[in-house]
């Protein structure tokens, strides 16, 4: 890992404590995940103990601190794709991968998570592969769509 | 340049109406997150292929949501001398179908959702009118925007803008009467009158708990301190809502707008747009807003020469529902655990970094350009005595018409679900509707008459909530919908009071085994007694809140949970373990579908076969349900009764009725 980018990230936010989220935000789109050198070059650059970068980093759901696949599957479970059936269709991609929700293949092609809504509930249910969202799904469409991530 | 004059802006605004309405032929996909997930991107790259191999000179422009999510993908076609036609459900092939038919002077007219015949600028009180100087006769059988069910009983004042502008383009918010307002504001009204506008309105915060938005601003205004902030909650959390998405990313600049005004009232300098990092092209949106107006002087210094300052920052949220609570969000743009605390103090008098701090919520925010260029009086004609203006709703669940509609206050929920939404899908029988998200309340058939506002949804055990309304059919289970959102705050609560921590844990341990059919005498009075301590013992409002679900249900469904502890039978057939699928012999028409789509393989079945399941290997996981045609529904679920025996392996071969 290079502390290297992890500085230009703080830097670019002014090094500010208060841009912690943000800070926190660029490093894992950096790699995928929140390194444990990065945290503490992160609490180091930004004044800050190591202890209060990790409790912060934890809190909110949006971070993880191990390695992530190739492919971040954010299935959705808001209420209106509670309602309509996501739980099957969960179940149809957790049994096509052979894991669990939060968990990632050994082949590290996919890391399956939760997320609760999406914002897309009109066309519930939802789950969005990368940056592409995948509306009405049905269970008999589920494998063609993991099909199409390498 | 730099906007500083009336003349500027209309000098920009000339530009946009140029790109809303160019010379020639404009094609506009909907690119929302709602038009991608239906595949508008495929769309737009068929359409954009077409267009080249018919070397047509045309426009293709993008927009987002005009709130008919129902009939996504949309397109729009803006040909010269016509109306403007709105094209529903639109996949790649159909798409270039059009394209193919626009080259030969003709449209579609079967795919031809409506047309626009003419648009309304709000702000400006004015339409703006299509040329109509050659269109089709046939035309004439498309109905108009305004007559379609779904929009007729709408007024959109926040979303005026979502669906007619490219949010790329700040040139076409200002043609559209945007910026106007601030400059009018800037230039003519006090600090003291922009607030006494807003007061009157009657306008109250879009985000939950409804407080009246003027005298928000007046308390912070009045709050001892020069430094002050005023704050845009985007952290949209409650599952189910979705308008505030939808105008950060179709019209942030309405937005921007209302905090600039808010801004200037409150007497803050800077600001922050704190946008939930679920929604990514919302966050691009308006980061790309800002940069814009930043561009022309609408954010910086000394905006349209009138010695005001305004910067506006943009921070991500990062998953956590509980930071859209105000004083958690404060924590979160502080880059700390978004953990409430107690108020008072509110945030109007100490909040961001100790400073008095003014939230409000996008849909709030979105408003207040309108309710000062079009006056107070305007705004308070719509709604109730006590819930003035209008509201958006989010449409969603067992819904025939699905989308986000903005209604006056005061409907009825009957006309929201059957008038605007168009009833329940598949001939299906109401049976609620939940409003208010993980704090709000499911509220029954009985109250569909009941005219929504603030007072009369609290009434009834529900709330208004940020506006999410999710529809639920008689295949709805009523305690699985409690344990649902039980189970969702459970994961969300920051876990600072244990009444809140430990007492939905345990509500979600009781509910989780009355669905598993382990329900006990006495469960129901000790849910009761549970959500009376996390009620009252719990700090802010995701505790106080997180039982109006469980007791909501528990009031008008009663008989649901009884069904579920006492007979162990899941009326609605979703609670996995009180549930077995079965083919009902007659009605399998031996296609194979089921048992091709079974993914423990617990189908047994062929050709002329009539398919059976193997009780033993099911995982009810409904695939077989799902995937049956609808002609045939031959998979049955089956709750508090035996399954029937199978057909005997003999007995099996379908016999086929001549036709």
């Amino acid at each position: 890992m290079e502390v290297d980018r992890v500085d230009q990230i703080v830097e670019a936010y002014g090094g500010e404590k208060r841009a912690l989220i943000g800070i926190l935000h660029d490093t894992q789109t950096q790699y995928g995940y929140l390194p444990r050198e990065a945290m503490q070059r992160i609490a180091e650059k930004v004044g800050i103990p190591l202890s209060h970068a990790l409790r912060v980093a934890s809190f909110y759901a949006a971070f993880g601190f191990e390695p992530r696949g190739r492919h971040l599957i954010n299935a959705c479970l808001g209420t209106t794709c509670h309602v309509r059936g996501m739980g099957g269709i969960l179940g149809r991609i957790e049994t096509a991968l052979g894991i669990g929700a939060g968990e990632t293949t050994a082949d590290r092609r996919f890391t399956v998570e939760i997320v609760r809504c999406l914002g897309c509930c009109s066309l519930a249910p939802v789950m969005r592969i990368d940056e592409k969202t995948y509306g009405r799904l049905r269970q008999d469409k589920v494998e063609d769509i993991l099909g199409k991530f390498g | 340049m730099k906007i500083r004059t009336l003349d500027d802006l209309q000098q920009i605004g000339q530009e946009g109406t140029e790109l809303l309405y160019p010379k020639k032929t404009k094609i506009i996909v909907g690119l929302g997150t709602c038009g991608e997930a239906t595949g508008a991107g495929e769309v737009l790259d068929a359409i954009s292929q077409e267009v080249e191999n018919q070397k047509l000179d045309v426009v293709i422009s993008p927009t987002c949501c005009i709130g008919f999510c129902q009939k996504e993908p949309l397109v729009d076609i803006l040909q010269p001398g016509w109306p403007r036609i709105s094209y529903g459900e639109m996949t790649p092939e159909r798409g270039r179908e059009l394209i193919a038919a626009l080259a030969r002077g003709e449209f579609k007219k079967e795919w031809a959702l409506a047309k626009i015949e003419q648009e309304e600028y709000l702000v400006e009180d004015r339409v703006w009118r299509y040329p109509q100087d050659s269109p089709p006769n046939e035309l004439d059988e498309v109905p108009t925007y305004e007559q379609l069910p779904f929009y007729k009983k709408q007024r959109k004042i926040a979303m005026r803008n979502c669906g007619f502008i490219d949010p790329e383009n700040i040139e076409e918010y200002i043609a559209r009467g945007g910026y106007r307002t601030l400059y009018r504001v800037l230039k003519e009204f006090s600090p003291e009158q922009v607030i006494a506008e807003v007061t009157k309105s009657g306008l109250r915060g879009r985000g939950g708990a409804g407080f009246p938005t003027g005298r928000k601003w007046d308390i912070c205004r009045k709050a001892a301190g020069d430094i002050k902030y005023v704050i845009c909650n985007g952290d949209e959390g409650d599952p189910g809502a979705y308008m505030d998405r939808s105008i950060l990313e179709g019209d942030p600049h309405s937005v921007l707008e209302g905090m600039i005004i808010g801004a200037y009232a409150i007497g803050a300098r800077e600001g922050y747009a704190y946008v939930r990092a679920e929604y990514p092209l919302a966050v691009k949106n308006i980061g790309r807003a800002i940069e814009q107006a930043e561009g022309y002087g609408l954010l910086g210094e000394n905006i349209f020469d009138s010695g005001f300052d305004f910067a506006i920052r943009l921070d991500r949220g990062a998953g956590a529902f509980v930071c859209g609570e105000e004083t958690a969000l404060i924590a979160a743009l502080e880059g700390r655990v978004g953990e409430p605390r107690l108020r008072p103090p509110y945030p109007a008098q100490s909040g961001l970094w100790d400073k008095p701090t003014n939230i409000n919520n996008v849909e709030t925010w979105a408003n207040v350009p309108a309710i000062i260029a079009r006056g107070a009086d305007w705004y308070s004609q719509y709604g109730t005595e006590t819930s003035k203006g209008t509201k958006v709703f989010s449409l969603v669940g067992k819904i025939e018409n699905t989308g986000l509609v903005e209604v006056p206050m005061g409907i009825t929920l009957r006309e929201i679900v059957y008038d605007v939404g168009g009833g329940i899908p598949d001939g299906k029988r109401f049976k609620a509707v939940q409003t208010g998200g993980p704090s709000g309340g499911c509220v029954p058939e009985q109250f569909l008459d009941l005219p929504v506002d603030f007072e009369r949804l609290t009434e009834v055990g529900a709330i208004m909530g940020s506006g999410g309304l999710i529809v639920m059919d008689e295949d709805t289970c009523m305690v699985d919908v409690a344990k649902y959102f039980v189970d969702f705050l459970r994961r969300e609560s920051c876990g600072k009071c244990t009444s809140c921590r430990e007492g939905i844990k345990r509500m979600h341990e009781i509910l989780a085994r009355v669905c598993e059919g382990e329900g006990k005498d006495g469960d129901l009075e000790l849910l009761e007694e549970l959500a009376e301590v996390v009620r009252d013992a719990s700090l802010c409002g995701l505790g106080t809140t997180a039982p109006n679900p469980v007791l909501t249900t528990m009031r008008y469904f009663r008989d649901e949970y009884e069904a579920h502890i006492k007979e162990g039978r899941c009326p609605a057939c979703v609670c996995k373990t009180l549930v077995s699928y079965y083919i009902i012999p007659d009605k399998c028409e031996a296609c194979l579908i089921c048992l091709r789509n079974c993914p423990p393989e617990a189908i047994s079945g062929g050709k002329n076969q009539i398919h059976v399941i193997d009780q033993s290997k099911c995982t009810k996981c409904g695939a077989c349900f799902d995937v049956c045609p609808p002609r045939f529904a031959a998979v049955k679920r089956i709750s508090g009764e035996p399954v029937p025996a199978a057909v005997p392996p003999k007995e099996r071969v379908l016999v086929r009725a001549k036709r």
